[in-house]
């Protein structure tokens, strides 16, 4: 279970979250929408960890432990994912040694046993089986030259074979087509699961057709100003998020 | 401006005072002799660089050459066997240990031919200080390194020994040539190897170097390489700086191409206190293909210096120049690329870049990329870079998990392995990383 209480946020003093409280239990998919600069991606990167924030109150809990004290690489062997809206490029990195090290890392940090190479492989081509990913993609630098789809298709990997507690989605459907989007969207619905839990962060209730939320939960201002079912996706796509950028101002 | 003659340093009293001595002790015929005065002179009007003189501006001899050294002997040859025998002094620190190569082993300064091994077809590998005596096969000793740079001349007036190696015409040769430098003796020592390869048209070889040393002796190498590349010929030729870490090393790779040939040479530099490698490559035909490219791995008060000239001096060249540092500490990195296109050279296609990563607040490069191009239908380019590990690329990682110490350790490799791609060897390219990997690792568990 991941419990966020009275958040406070800011970048370079500009404030961007303002006492923001949000529960998601295990096994619950929790959509997050909102209008633009209402503070989802940096809710994102806050509960990843990114350094670049300075956080002046709240607590983040993942299963009654504070995240915020832990660095990123730690918070993500806690089982914290986070599929990013513009996953980065490394030249030079082979996508599979970039999987490898991550799962080891992770591994290594929790105190496991390291995986066998036969084992990891087995893994990664079952799961880019899943996805449609090509073999000779996994040898490429890690996202080089990928298309959009690509990119979000390698996050849904990586998730995939880290088997986080508690994923979050950042805008996983932007820039996708149609196609593309059915295939993130099944890679997301075969790793739901009792004891995972996921934030989608979106725009568009289009996404929310193919991962279909318990709950839904909008932004404004830096705060969660409304929550409902997934009915009230469908609500903020008849309406707009007119009624909402004023209500917590 | 007149040019004023500084005060000279006690280096260069040093070796003024030496040279008379050398001269009569060194091997070499008349020609030879003539030729070790004509430097020595050449030296002597110049004497050491220091950061007025162009090339030399972010490398000042002056200063960092305290005092001259003895020449250091040659190994006796009890001294080679015995050598020989205690395997354990020649496998330590062998970057190349496992490589599957013709070897070349030069102690000192002086080719050991007991510890060398070379048999292939179209091969002739020759003591150089016999070749000096006889005058055999030394033609084109210091036609393609004859700048008028103070570190040639003072090769050119010292150099003890090494080898003449011959690629025949049309030589396909099977393995890497294997030129291990060793520099050995507790007693810190001046050293001046130099090789001069002639490798025949439409011939191909791979030549690697490997110096090394023993840390924490303030040893002195200057060491000149000169290569031949004849027309249609294919060479590839990578050389690891792995010197003491107290060791001043100053190298020169001259090279002359033939029409047609393509050369690739990397530097790799990763221990000594003072590098300093220099490239001049002439291109004496059309379609000729010249990949330079360097990878220098920084730390501590290290200072290492990569300079190039190249002088397309015939149409329809390509040049690629590809140099990168990594730099940590309060370690200084320096880039200096002069490409210069002559009048005649049309259809040149050059392209230059240098990249550094500084890994502290007191690590330091200098980039200088100079292009003078006098042909008007050129492609021409150069870029330089130089900045910190990007920390949205460092988040990244540690989002999935890596540690900081590994993610940046897998950001520093794959940032070096871009120039390492270049090496065709495998073996000799796996090498070379693993060296990356060990100097990551160090500074990760730092």
């Amino acid at each position: 279970m991941l419990e966020i209480r009275n958040l406070h946020v800011s970048i370079e003093d500009k404030k961007i979250l303002n006492g923001l409280n949000l529960t998601v239990h295990d096994g619950e998919v929790a959509a997050i929408m909102g209008p633009n600069g209402s503070g989802k991606s940096t809710l994102s990167y806050v509960i990843a960890g990114k350094p670049d924030y300075d956080i002046h109150d709240g607590e983040i809990l993942l299963d009654g432990e504070n995240v915020l004290e832990m660095d990123p690489d730690a918070r993500a062997a806690a089982g914290i994912f986070l599929a990013f809206q513009y996953p980065l490029e490394i030249p030079g990195v082979a996508t599979m040694t970039f999987l490898k090290a991550a799962m080891q890392a992770q591994r290594k940090a929790r105190g496991e046993e390291e995986l066998s190479t036969a084992e990891f492989m087995k893994r990664v081509r079952d799961q880019a089986g899943h996805l449609g990913i090509p073999q000779d993609m996994l040898k490429r630098g890690l996202n080089v030259g990928f298309s959009g789809g690509e990119k979000k298709r390698m996050e849904i990997l990586q998730m995939a074979l880290l088997e986080p507690k508690f994923c979050i989605l950042d805008e996983t459907d932007s820039g996708l087509d149609i196609d593309a989007l059915k295939v993130v969207s099944e890679g997301v619905n075969r790793l739901r699961a009792k004891d995972r839990s996921f934030l989608v962060i979106t725009h568009y209730q289009r996404l929310l057709n193919y991962i279909v939320p318990d709950t839904v939960h909008v932004m404004a201002h830096g705060q969660v100003v409304k929550s409902g079912g997934k009915e009230l996706a469908l609500e903020l796509e008849a309406n707009g998020y007119a009624d909402y950028k004023t209500l917590a101002a | 401006m007149s040019d004023v003659t500084p005060i000279r340093t006690p280096a260069e009293n040093a070796l003024i005072a030496a040279f008379p001595a050398a001269r009569k002790s060194l091997p070499g015929n008349a020609h030879v002799i003539a030729l070790r005065e004509a430097a020595f002179n050449r030296f002597e009007a110049k004497g050491l660089p220091h950061r007025r003189v162009e090339e030399w501006k972010y490398t000042d001899l002056r200063t960092a050459l305290r005092d001259a050294l003895p020449l250091a002997d040659a190994l006796n040859v009890a001294d080679a066997a015995a050598l020989a025998q205690s395997d354990s002094c020649l496998s330590s620190g062998d970057a190349f240990a496992e490589l599957d190569a013709h070897r070349v082993v030069i102690v000192n300064g002086h080719f050991v031919p007991s510890l060398s091994s070379v048999n292939a077809q179209g091969v002739t590998v020759n003591d150089l200080a016999e070749a000096l005596s006889t005058g055999a096969g030394i033609d084109a000793l210091g036609t393609m390194a004859k700048a008028d740079d103070s570190a040639l001349a003072l090769n050119a007036a010292f150099m003890q020994g090494g080898v003449v190696i011959d690629i025949a015409k049309g030589a396909s040769v099977d393995k890497p040539i294997y030129l291990r430098f060793i520099v050995m003796g507790q007693e810190a020592r001046a050293i001046y190897p130099r090789v001069l390869v002639t490798v025949g048209e439409g011939a191909a070889v791979t030549l690697i170097e490997a110096h090394q040393g023993g840390d924490g002796i303030a040893y002195q190498t200057n060491a000149v390489v000169e290569i031949k590349a004849g027309a249609k010929s294919h060479i590839q030729h990578i050389r690891l700086n792995a010197h003491g870490d107290a060791a001043i090393d100053l190298s020169s790779l001259g090279t002359d191409l033939g029409e047609a040939a393509e050369f690739k040479s990397m530097n790799f530099v990763m221990r000594p206190a003072l590098a300093r490698h220099q490239v001049f490559a002439r291109f004496s035909g059309e379609h000729i293909k010249l990949d330079v490219s360097g990878a220098a791995l920084l730390k501590g008060k290290q200072h290492a210096d990569s300079t190039l000239y190249v002088d397309h001096a015939m149409p329809h060249g390509e040049s690629r120049e590809l140099f990168k540092h990594v730099i940590d500490d309060e370690a200084v990195g320096v880039f200096q690329g002069k490409i210069v296109v002559q009048p005649i050279a049309q259809k040149t296609d050059g392209r230059m870049m240098s990249q550094a990563i500084l890994l502290s607040d007191d690590a330091t490069m200098y980039n200088k990329p100079e292009l003078e191009i006098f042909a008007d239908d050129v492609a021409c380019g150069h870029g330089a870079t130089c900045g910190a590990l990007d920390d949205d690329l460092l988040f990244y990682l540690r989002a999935r998990g890596l540690p900081k110490p590994e993610a940046e350790a897998l950001m520093l490799a794959a940032f070096i392995g871009e120039a390492l791609e270049k090496i065709e060897n495998d073996s000799v390219r796996e090498a070379l990383e693993a060296q990356t990997q060990a100097w990551l690792l160090a500074r990760a568990v730092k």
